[in-house]
């Protein structure tokens, strides 16, 4: 199997205390869908924010298109290419929208202009908004200028944390359905998601953390169709 | 919590350091610099008490201390008859009414709903009881002020022993500190350190300028003292073969006498309020008050009502600083609202309460010796170090002669770089919490 | 009833100082209020700040009247605000690398570095006091009146007159030109754009490659543009003497936490409030309101709700008012 473009290999590690993670791997190609799904505690905040080097790892190695980037700060790996949206606090909430989205943009040089019109073009209620101040906007509207703005670097790896966490459920359809265009546009994509089933149906990968190790992994079909799985994690 | 060996070598250097005063400058020196050290440790315990138990910054010291020693005018100079006389029901009818419009003012907003009617009827009352209360305050002021001006043009005191000053400058300082901390603790931590830098403020303009209180700007000069004055020793015949022995002059030995006096009573009230603060700081309540400060949320979460803890122990600490104050007047034998100044009287204090270590009763104590010592030393130091560097330069030179009169302010630099080195490199002070 | 002499009067007396003040206050206020929100501290130094840098101009203004350079009718102090600032900025820098940045490193509490603002501002009193002493010192030239009272009295044949001192005008104008650079700066530069997100959230910023240590340095120079302004312009209007600068700490902090900690435009309308409040409060309203009132009903006491030595008091009563029932502040501020 060729190797994949985006893997945190074997992670071993915690956040200074006792290891959290324990010899873990996520890993997502170009295009493609990779969700992390699990129980409460079973560190799939934590394998995300290894993956960006948030955390230092003990053992392990991550490794961006062949490159070992393991020793990267998380600014360093975004300017490689990476884009993170963290769970909470994920916009300038004082801010308007359109320079929420300059402010993305901050490590690029040149114009930005078209980036700008294609994210209004994927969620054209921000260019309505785009005046008024992001703190001012609904739950959903405030995931989308996130995204947006992690998406202003041109990433090559889009990484979101629980992207819907507090979201209707019509607005989480359509978030997931923004997810899948911005994979159409060969945009890998790693995300953590609480709702395991809805994540898991647009998955092309599933990784099914237990106790900070991989439990299960397999497609997003393949789990979902898997008893086992249906019966510990996704409630019947 | 005791004393370590390296501790107790720190206090003994320090003790050691003043009898070197006492034999090469002079032995009235050290003692002046002993008494104001007592007292300065008495404040720097108050502000440990509240920074140190609670993490309560309370840049307001001045405006305590200020307080404190109001009390002391209030209760032990004799009555101004013909004041009283001439205006004291006046100003006693205009106080009243005044507390009685705020009364009102409040009254009419927890009764009232919210509303603009409300904020409208608020500000009718206090003016119109503000109206009121200068009609009535005014003239009794002006009355009371023209009384003698030369010498008295005030109400006067209580005429009782300046003793009891104390513990009243304690109770007045808790007074205002009650008022601050209802308002600003609870509130970011900033807040308070606003609030009190303001009170302090208005507690000395008032000071300045409320003659018919305590005199104003002209000093009430002359209190009574606890302890016996120089020139009341000096005829005593004790003190005469005292100054025989020593081979000291007559008034020297007189003054050291009373000097030593004064600081017998100081380390009484200073050892007690340690045995006090200490048994406190050990006691279930000082546990809980440090987890408190360690952990605010957490103790919030387990149900204590911390704005409340705060506020107990923000007067408290303000009490102590009071009492230091009352303390202060009555040694100088006056009260000078002049000379309060928030940099010596206010950040001073924090400076010892950091370089001694905060959180340690201990700590603040050796820190006020410390740096009350380096505040009274450092100027002729200064003096002679610039002298040292111009002394190249001819006499007349005008950076010669700048240099050597800018000398006095080379200490607040020390203080301040003090603080700053402290803060960095050993952030936990002399003697360090345990 | 002369309502237009009451109105000239009020303006000699009361409006056009407050306005002046105000203008002052303002400048040092959204000082105050930008390093809240970049620093996240309470800048207890920015009154001896002010007077340090006040200190550099008066510095370089005696050495140009001393060669004899004049920019007549207009003081030669401004000549001197470039150099007064280039001393200032590299001074809050200094003292940035020496002390602040170690506590930002360690992830020091905020009350730590309040602490060490205490320090920074025995420091620069001591500094500033062996420099200048602890008098008055005035450095006013040129020109002192736009146009005199008697001079207004005459053009307009009124009984009242008013008078413009040049200080009064130049501290207006100079003030309203910072505060509009400086919201250009901050709504329309990448800069200023990324002070803002640094502000409203540390941890995206980092994220999104702003550089702190560049935002902090920046907030410290336009600090000191700001503190250099307001101190000229303050010791033009009023002389100059380091413990009123000091002072000036309450009234600062009063407008930046009546504005809401944290936004500029507050600091600004909070900086007004105060300064009219407390010119109005302390102000004599005996003469305007003999002009006002009906023919033998002219009002016989002074009409001063406080004597002057209260300023502090009603600068107090309005802090506490604002924290009792909006801690926030007029502007929503970010704390609390």
């Amino acid at each position: 199997m060729a190797e994949p473009f985006l893997i945190g290999d074997a992670m071993t590690g915690g956040y200074g205390g006792a290891d959290i993670l324990h010899s873990c791997t996520i890993a997502v190609d170009k295009g493609e869908i990779a969700v992390i799904v699990g129980p409460n505690g079973a560190g799939k905040s934590t394998a995300m924010k290894a993956v960006f080097g948030m955390l230092k790892l003990r053992e392990g190695q991550v490794r961006l298109a062949g490159e070992d980037i393991t020793a990267l700060s998380p600014q360093a790996r975004v300017a490689k290419g990476m884009g993170f949206v963290p769970q909470t606090s994920n916009i300038f909430p004082s801010m308007s929208v359109e320079e929420n989205l300059e402010m993305g943009a901050f490590i690029r040089a040149d114009d930005i202009s078209e980036t700008m019109e294609q994210i209004y073009e994927l969620f054209p209620i921000l260019r309505d908004k785009r005046r008024q101040a992001a703190g001012e906007l609904s739950g959903g509207q405030r995931q989308q200028v996130a995204v947006g703005r992690a998406l202003m670097t041109k990433p090559t790896v889009l990484m979101l944390d629980e992207p819907t966490a507090g979201v209707s459920p019509i607005v989480m359809d359509e978030l997931f359905d923004r997810i899948i265009e911005i994979a159409r546009t060969g945009i890998s994509i790693l995300m953590v998601e609480q709702n395991a089933r809805q994540a898991l149906n647009i998955a092309d990968k599933g990784y099914v953390l237990v106790q900070g190790e991989n439990r299960y992994t397999d497609t997003g079909a393949a789990l979902l169709a898997d008893p086992d799985v249906r019966k510990s994690f996704l409630g019947g | 919590m005791s004393l370590t060996a390296r501790d107790l070598g720190l206090f003994a250097g320090m003790f050691a350091v003043l009898a070197m005063v006492a034999m090469f400058q002079s032995p009235q020196l050290a003692v002046t610099i002993l008494n104001m050290s007592l007292i300065s440790a008495i404040m720097a315990l108050g502000v440990n008490m509240q920074w140190g138990y609670a993490g309560l910054f309370n840049v307001g010291v001045m405006g305590f201390t200020a307080v404190g020693g109001l009390a002391v005018v209030l209760i032990s100079q004799p009555p101004v008859p013909e004041a009283w006389a001439a205006g004291g029901l006046g100003i006693l009818l205009g106080l009243m009414l005044g507390a009685a419009t705020i009364l009102a003012a409040v009254l009419v907003y927890k009764r009232m709903a919210p509303s603009k009617l409300r904020g409208l009827a608020i500000f009718a009352v206090l003016v119109v009881g503000w109206f009121v209360t200068s009609q009535v305050f005014a003239p009794a002021k002006q009355a009371v002020q023209a009384v003698n001006p030369a010498s008295e043009g005030f109400l006067g005191g209580a005429g009782l022993p300046v003793i009891l000053a104390w513990p009243v400058g304690a109770v007045f300082a808790a007074g205002v500190a009650w008022l601050v901390g209802k308002v600003s603790l609870g509130l970011r931590a900033d807040y308070l350190a606003i609030a009190t830098l303001g009170i302090s403020e208005i507690v000395i303009a008032v000071l300045k300028h409320e003659r018919w209180l305590a005199r104003g700007v002209n000093n009430v000069t002359g209190i009574d003292r606890p302890v016996p004055r120089p020139v009341d020793l000096q005829p005593q015949p004790w003190v005469q073969s005292l100054a025989d022995t020593l081979g000291w002059s007559l008034s020297q030995t007189a003054s050291v006498v009373s000097g030593l006096g004064y600081a017998a009573l100081f380390t009484l009230v200073l050892a007690l309020l340690i045995w006090l603060a200490e048994r406190a700081l050990n006691s279930p309540w000082g546990r809980m008050m440090r987890a408190i400060r360690d952990n605010e949320v957490s103790a919030r979460a387990m149900g204590k009502d911390v704005t409340r803890r705060h506020l107990m122990i923000f007067v408290l600490g303000s009490a102590v600083c009071g009492l230091a104050g009352a303390m202060m007047v009555s040694m100088d034998g006056q009260l000078t609202p002049g000379s309060y100044e928030p940099l010596r009287f206010t950040f001073l204090i924090w400076v010892m309460v950091i370089v001694g270590g905060s959180g340690n009763n201990w700590g603040s104590v050796l820190g006020a010796f410390v740096i009350w010592f380096l505040w009274v030393q450092v100027e002729p130091a200064g003096r002679w170090f610039m002298d040292l560097v111009t002394s190249g330069m001819s006499d007349t030179s005008d950076l010669r002669q700048h240099l050597l009169a800018s000398a006095a302010y080379m200490r607040l630099l020390t203080m301040g770089v003090a603080l700053l080195l402290m803060l960095r490199f050993a952030p936990r002070g002399l003697i360090p919490e345990r | 009833m002369e309502p237009l002499n009451a109105l000239v009067s009020v303006s000699n007396f009361m409006l056009v100082p407050a306005l002046a003040y105000g203008s002052q206050l303002a400048l040092g206020a959204l000082g105050i209020t930008l390093i809240f929100s970049i620093l996240r501290f309470a800048h207890f130094a920015h009154g001896d700040t002010m007077a340090i840098g006040t200190a550099a101009v008066i510095g370089g203004t005696v050495f140009l009247q001393a060669r004899g350079v004049s920019i007549d009718p207009l003081p030669t102090a401004l000549l001197a605000v470039p150099f007064g600032i280039l001393v200032l900025a590299a001074y809050l820098l200094a003292t940035d690398r020496l002390v602040y940045r170690y506590y930002r490193r360690v992830k020091a509490k905020p009350m730590i570095f309040v602490m060490a603002s205490l320090g920074v501002m025995f420091v620069t009193n001591g500094i500033t006091r062996l420099f200048m002493g602890t008098g008055e010192s005035r450095f006013e030239d040129g020109q002192r009146f736009i146009f005199t009272v008697r001079e207004f009295r005459e053009f307009t044949g009124l009984a009242e007159g008013l008078a413009l001192r040049t200080s009064q005008a130049l501290t207006i104008i100079v003030a309203l030109i910072a505060m509009v650079v400086l919201f250009w700066f901050l709504n329309r530069t990448r800069a200023g754009k990324s002070m803002r997100a640094y502000s409203d959230n540390e941890d995206l910023a980092l994220l999104s490659g702003i550089n702190p240590e560049r935002v902090v340095t920046i907030t410290w120079v336009i600090t000191a543009i700001l503190l250099v302004l307001a101190g000229t312009l303050y010791g033009l209007d009023k002389g100059f003497r380091p413990f009123n600068y000091f002072q000036l700490l309450l009234p600062m902090f009063a407008a930046a936490i009546l504005g809401g900690l944290g936004s500029p435009l507050g600091a600004i309308v909070g900086a007004y409030v105060v300064a009219f409040a407390e010119m109005g409060i302390t102000f004599a309203w005996r003469r305007v309101l003999s002009y006002l009132a009906p023919e033998g009903m002219e009002p016989s006491t002074m009409m001063q709700l406080l004597p002057v030595d209260y300023k502090f008091a009603v600068t107090f009563a309005i802090l506490v008012i604002v924290l009792l029932f909006r801690p926030t502040g007029i502007f929503k501020g970010k704390v609390i």
